[in-house]
């Protein structure tokens, strides 16, 4: 179904859930999810309101393929003021609850104020009511899904859910659903928790209608499940390695970052890599990676389910570690594993378990124990700070031991879950942190891949690759292949990866789908879909709407545009090795040209004619 | 003349039984390029999408006429993606 038109409002001060009718002026300017609900915040807070305090608001938030029979189509966001950042954040996840929310006619739910008391939202097709969360709260995600099946007695039943660091209030927290996918980014779980909301649990079972042209909808919808199937990327390489794929593609052309960005290569790539994953274990005769797994509707699979080998001292006597859960991918491998410096396969997965269970941004939880470890090498850190931990780079058992404080908001756990720019800062070396806008960064160093410095410096939501992953064509040349270390068309290369990006998430689809699919791909099926025309153009256009959106927002909350920077080492410490030796990122020969493509002024303003030129 | 070859993913098959891991340390004689090296272990050319030589992406056009030289090492994999 495309729109359901209709958006269910849930007042937490108040304990009352109303629905209203979808506001489809906006729709047809932000088509859905992450920009229609980016403008529906942006006009219902006041940008600079605190994120944590009753006058932020949580969307949840789907595309009008959601729920869909086009690939990929399961896919939903969370859109906040991010606690982490100070910006707009929009984390988006797969799994099943967005298609869920669909099937039970909701377009988005929009959460404000601030409940008495700890709650969660029980959505039943039409029906919708605030329950005691008093049994949940302190429990971990996966607990209080467990809780929830049975006291619903619904095994169908969606849940989406915050964790215990959620509640402790560490500030990139994620809110999980299907036990093991997350709106990962920005904090928007800690969000949620903030508002007393623990969950939300929905059953639809309204199925899909509402199809502007069924018969073209489903002529382009199979059209672009055959051109995924027959991509080698999208049909077999992403379902046999996932995105862990990349481990020793990056680490090979030494854009690895680690040490926390001090270096560029990691010795202990190959042991935590997509490949090591598909390796019997010496003990068990067992490999990491169980299967593949696939959200809702999707035919790319590239979700890993993995054990860790219970003789590993990280599991040892915690049999409930011992099943099949989430595994990792390259991003949080990279954080936990070569940003620590730490080749540990079992140790990496079971904090990657962790931060499922207790719903904590790997990204974010990895590169701060990096920041927290090279703090501890220059002496600002002491043990007498960890509580006797030891944090030299490439510990394990240290790691295990910050994830488990930090996903109960314990001893020193609650200094990394303040994230890296905070923590930095209070121990005195606000150099250290490896971050844009207050967010840590994935896993490309940009003085090897010269596109992603300037991609990361404009992120609308912090340091971010999911935001314009000029990855795709600088390294593995997709849709053309281009050269990392140059910064000429790098402008135009982030804009144009920014704006169809923008687009592909407002649809309800996985960005995933772009190794494929181009929007000559994507726009038929919008366009299907949905009333009016959705033409490849109109698509872009809306996705550069939202890009300005997300800008406005952001000034409007106090940001500036010398914001549009990175970390002091990445403009001023040079590779080490590799074909970037002796290179920083050139972000200063990108950033005048990128202004002037986007239509803003020199000192990064959104000028009046772009304004006017999008309805901003 | 010893150069390093490396193949990834579902390449990993065509590498000999005495690779360590993804790796083989190769002989070669002098104006040996990559394309060479791949058909000397049955790497077919069309699966062989991201070919780095030390670290450095070659272009298909390129892949006949950058000859090797001693302690090159030559990583290779077939489409792949990630994120």
């Amino acid at each position: 179904m495309a729109w359901t038109r209709k958006i269910l409002r849930v007042d937490l001060t108040n304990g009352t859930c109303t629905a209203e009718a979808l506001n489809m002026a906006w729709a047809n300017e932000y088509l859905g999810q992450r920009g229609l609900a980016t403008k529906y915040l942006s006009e219902e807070i006041d940008p600079k309101c605190d994120p944590l305090g009753p006058d932020n608001k949580l969307i949840m938030a789907t595309g009008p393929l959601t729920g869909t029979m086009a690939s990929t189509g399961g896919r939903y966001s969370v859109i906040t003021k991010s606690p982490l950042t100070g910006l707009v954040a929009c984390s988006n996840s797969g799994g099943f609850i967005g298609a869920e929310m669909k099937n039970a006619g909701w377009d988005m739910i929009i959460f404000e104020g601030k409940s008495p008391e700890p709650v969660y939202l029980y959505v039943e097709n039409d029906g919708a009511e605030l329950r005691s969360a008093a049994d949940i709260w302190g429990k971990t995600v996966w607990q209080a899904d467990e809780i929830l099946h049975k006291k619903h007695q619904d095994p169908q039943l969606r849940i989406a859910c915050v964790g215990r660091s959620a509640e402790a209030g560490c500030l990139y927290a994620a809110v999980v659903n299907d036990l093991h996918r997350a709106a990962g980014r920005s904090g928007v779980g800690t969000v949620m928790a903030s508002k007393n909301l623990k969950a939300v649990a929905v059953r639809g079972t309204l199925g899909v209608g509402n199809i502007a042209d069924p018969k073209g909808f489903m002529d382009a919808v199979n059209a672009g499940k055959q051109v995924l199937a027959d991509n080698a990327v999208t049909g077999q390489g992403l379902a046999t390695y996932g995105t862990q794929v990349l481990m020793n593609v990056i680490n090979g052309m030494a854009a690895m970052p680690t040490f926390n960005m001090k270096e560029v290569q990691f010795a202990g790539a190959e042991k935590i890599s997509g490949e090591a994953m598909h390796e019997p274990r010496p003990s068990d005769g067992k490999p990491n990676l169980t299967t593949n797994a696939g959200c809702f509707g999707c035919t790319i699979a590239c979700g890993r389910i993995s054990t860790v080998d219970r003789g590993h001292f990280s599991v040892q006597n915690k049999p409930e570690y011992w099943g099949n859960s989430g595994g990792l991918e390259y991003e949080a491998a990279w954080a936990l594993g070569s940003d620590t410096g730490i080749d540990d396969l079992d140790a990496l997965t079971y904090v990657n378990f962790l931060c499922n269970e207790d719903g904590m941004d790997p990204i974010s939880f990895g590169s701060t124990v990096a920041a927290a470890m090279e703090l501890f090498q220059a002496g600002a850190i002491t043990q007498e700070h960890t509580g006797g931990i030891d944090l030299a780079f490439g510990g394990a058992a240290a790691l295990v031991k910050l994830a488990e404080l930090t996903a109960k908001g314990e001893g020193f756990g609650r200094d990394i879950g303040l994230g890296s720019k905070r923590l930095c800062e209070k121990y005195g070396m606000p150099d250290l942190s490896m971050t844009v806008k207050g967010q840590e960064f994935p896993a490309y160093d940009p003085r090897a891949i010269q596109g992603m410095g300037l991609a990361y410096a404009t992120s609308n939501r912090g340091a971010c690759h999911l935001r314009g992953y000029t990855v795709a064509s600088e390294v593995l040349g997709i849709p053309v292949k281009t050269d990392p270390l140059v910064t000429e068309g790098k402008a135009g290369l982030v804009k144009a990866f920014q704006d169809a990006t923008a687009a592909v998430d407002s649809a309800g689809l996985c960005v995933f789908t772009t190794f494929a699919w181009s929007m000559e791909n994507i726009a038929p099926q919008v366009d299907a879909a949905c009333e009016g025309d959705w033409s490849v153009d109109r698509m872009l256009e809306v996705g550069e709407r939202i890009w300005n959106l997300e800008r406005d927002f952001n000034m409007r909350a106090g940001m500036t545009a010398d914001q549009d920077t990175l970390p002091k080492r990445l403009l001023k410490e040079a590779a080490n090795v590799g074909p970037a030796k002796g290179r920083v990122n050139d972000l200063d020969k990108m950033l005048p040209e990128y202004y002037a493509l986007r239509g803003w002024s020199a000192d990064g303003q959104i000028t009046p004619e772009t304004r006017a030129r999008f309805g901003i | 003349m010893r150069v390093q070859l490396e193949l990834y993913a579902s390449l990993m098959r065509y590498l000999p039984p005495e690779a360590d891991r993804h790796r083989v340390r190769v002989e070669i004689p002098v104006g040996t390029t990559p394309h060479d090296l791949l058909d000397r272990y049955r790497v077919p050319r069309e699966q062989a999408h991201l070919v780095l030589r030390n670290g450095v992406f070659l272009h298909a056009q390129e892949r006949d006429g950058a000859v090797l030289q001693d302690g090159d090492v030559v990583a290779v994999w077939p489409p792949v993606a990630g994120g």
